[in-house]
């Protein structure tokens, strides 16, 4: 079982790229359980949603305490919430901000890890372009497709296709292929490094 | 056809596909996505005929139903929490009147204080309403349930509350197979009702009844939903004929035939449980598990046939009869009257506090050596409580006690599993 625990703010719609994941993982014909936290969802209160992705039937209903990856929305919530409580040693973090882990000040926390599980891409600036709001939601799965391997790129474009139409859809189906295209190339560069 | 989709919307659809004439709800919290969504498909004209009616209460959502339901038509509606306690007098006038309203609640607890997340407390107030009571596990058996219910309520002339746990299911997507209005069609009969309110054949329903005959409608009440015992496993294997899985039903083990700790619970929680009985066998546990799919009529005999080997029973329920303990387990009890068995009530989970399975293991071993009290509260935060109930003793102006301890335990933003610090 691969779990994922997005964090991000009210109306950065942490709540819907779970779902989405959940779908695009579906598509693939895995099982999946995409659920929020439950908050009381405030716009920029913190919120944190949860995927799990597996071969057979999920009964767990615990939230996601030890994940195998974290996608960030917002690097504001960084010094606010402990959202790399758990993470498992192999996991990945992929971070919505322009800057790197190192400016971030998280330096120190993430020493040890495999660098090739550490990206960040400017998802948010990525949607402004594409979309034209600030949504980074979906452009960060496209960066999860490219940084996971969990899932491919182009179940994240059905996902999308099937919760957006129209210029939504392919705002967001370019938003998430630059971000997907971007972490790649972060990648290869950490691979020839 | 295999979907991925929310929980509410999953029932929303079924429920379409049953064919509902009446939904009436109150449009605001609490209330569930599952009105919403079939509010869009009468207006898209999906879901026709059919008449979608907002109301301006809970009380009048079911007073609605009631009176959609005796003229004839199939009727359902949906609720939670404090909604469903708003709506308590008419929901036992709907089963007194034997109406076979189907309405869903989305479990969640009740206040005060103000608590909007998931527990049993909302539905297990109305236990002794004349409403049966079924639990779903996942979505696809919520789904599922809501198409069985409208047969087995048209069947008997009852109401059923069909309860599956508030957010943990009517939020989450997960996978389910939808399936198609020929299937239901051929499942669940069309409506033939016991009592029409017809101006063409004139009956009333509702008059006066006093000590002369109440007992015996009351005791008809008690003998029609008893039933549902033969009937419901009957429902059950025709469903499985025509749908190809089981669903429903009255109790279901897992791994119980030769443990010696069998753990009882409702509800999607018995996942969690399974997960931890598949680790706990592993490593040579001898434990397993009795769910409870049908709470109301509660089956007693069944509940004793499966635990007649057990040494131990843990009833892990999501209520508490405060000044008593369980209401689960005081049910688990009465079936267990004869039998020398220990059994442990584990209050857990309530307004929302995750059930883990870190907190599961360390439970049943705990169990499994006798070292569990009569009554325990899963990951209750005893400092917090002695705080407060110092406080107490030292001030008699000591405040409200829930915003004491919300202070005392701080911003929980940062908490997120959202236990107890």
């Amino acid at each position: 079982m691969f779990q994922v625990r997005i964090h991000g703010r009210g109306g950065q719609g942490v709540v819907t790229a779970a779902e989405m994941l959940s779908i695009a993982a579906f598509d693939e014909g895995r099982h999946a359980q995409a659920f929020p936290s439950f908050g009381s969802e405030r716009t920029g209160a913190p919120v944190v949603a949860f995927c799990r992705i597996a071969d057979k039937e999920i009964r767990l209903r615990e939230p996601i305490m030890e994940p195998d990856a974290l996608i960030i929305q917002d690097p504001t919530l960084l010094h606010q919430v402990d959202v790399f409580s758990g993470l498992t040693p192999e996991g990945y973090i992929l971070i919505n901000t322009n800057k790197t882990f190192e400016e971030l000040g998280l330096a120190d926390l993430v020493r040890g890890r495999r660098l090739a599980r550490l990206c960040t891409v400017s998802a948010t600036e990525i949607s402004l372009r594409h979309v034209g709001r600030p949504v980074p939601n979906v452009p960060l799965l496209g960066g999860f497709a490219a940084i996971s391997g969990v899932l491919k790129l182009e179940s994240v474009i059905k996902a999308i296709n099937d919760r957006f139409s129209g210029k939504v859809a392919a705002g967001n189906v370019a938003a998430a292929t630059e971000a997907y295209n971007t972490v790649r190339k972060e990648l290869e560069e950490i691979a020839h490094a | 056809m295999l979907k991925q989709m929310e929980g509410s919307r999953a029932v929303a659809e079924a429920v379409a596909l049953c064919r509902p004439e009446v939904i009436c709800a109150y449009p605001i919290s609490p209330q569930t996505h599952i009105v919403e969504a079939l509010g869009e498909l009468v207006k898209e004209g999906a879901l026709t005929p059919c008449e979608f009616i907002n109301v301006e209460s809970e009380f009048a959502a079911m007073s609605v139903a009631i009176g959609s339901s005796a003229t004839g038509a199939r009727t359902y509606t949906a609720t939670a929490s404090q909604g469903l306690l708003f709506m308590a007098e008419a929901v036992y006038n709907a089963s007194g009147l034997g109406l076979p309203i189907v309405m869903t609640v989305a479990n969640r607890a009740i206040g005060a204080p103000i608590n909007i997340w998931n527990d049993h407390s909302d539905a297990l107030s109305q236990r002794d309403s004349g409403w049966l009571q079924i639990f779903a596990e996942t979505n696809q058996e919520a789904l599922d349930l809501h198409i069985q219910a409208f047969r087995l309520a048209e069947e008997l002339s009852l109401p059923i509350m069909v309860c599956m746990d508030g957010f943990i299911l009517t939020h989450a997507y997960e996978r389910v197979d939808m399936p198609t209005q020929e299937q239901v069609d051929a499942y669940l009969p069309k409506y033939e009702p016991r009592q029409v309110l017809d101006p063409a054949d004139p009956v009333s329903i509702g008059a006066m009844v006093g000590p002369e005959a109440f007992m015996e409608v009351r005791y008809l009440a008690h003998a029609k939903q008893m039933e549902a015992l033969k009937l419901i496993p009957e429902y059950a294997a025709e469903f499985k004929a025509v749908f190809g899985r089981d669903s429903g039903g009255l109790v279901h083990t897992y791994k119980a035939d030769d443990a010696d700790t069998i753990v009882v619970a409702m509800g999607s929680v018995l996942g969690t449980i399974k997960d931890v009985v598949d680790e706990m066998r592993e490593a040579g546990h001898k434990i397993g598990v009795l769910g409870i799919t049908l709470f109301r009529p509660f089956p007693i005999a069944q509940v004793r046939e499966a635990l007649r080997h057990a040494k131990r029973v843990v009833v892990l329920e999501k209520s508490l009869a405060v000044g008593l303990g369980g209401i689960l387990s005081t049910n688990v009890g009465m079936a267990l009257a004869a039998q020398p068995v220990d059994v442990y009530t584990v209050v857990a989970g309530l307004g929302g506090r995750s059930i883990t399975m870190r907190s599961l293991h360390a439970l049943f071993r705990k169990a499994e050596k006798n070292d569990l009290d009569p009554l325990t509260f899963l990951d209750l935060n005893r400092g917090v409580v002695d705080k407060q109930l110092e406080r107490e003793r030292a001030t008699r102006r000591s405040g409200p006690a829930a915003e004491a301890i919300l202070r005392d335990i701080g911003v929980v933003a940062a908490n997120i599993a959202q236990e107890a610090p």
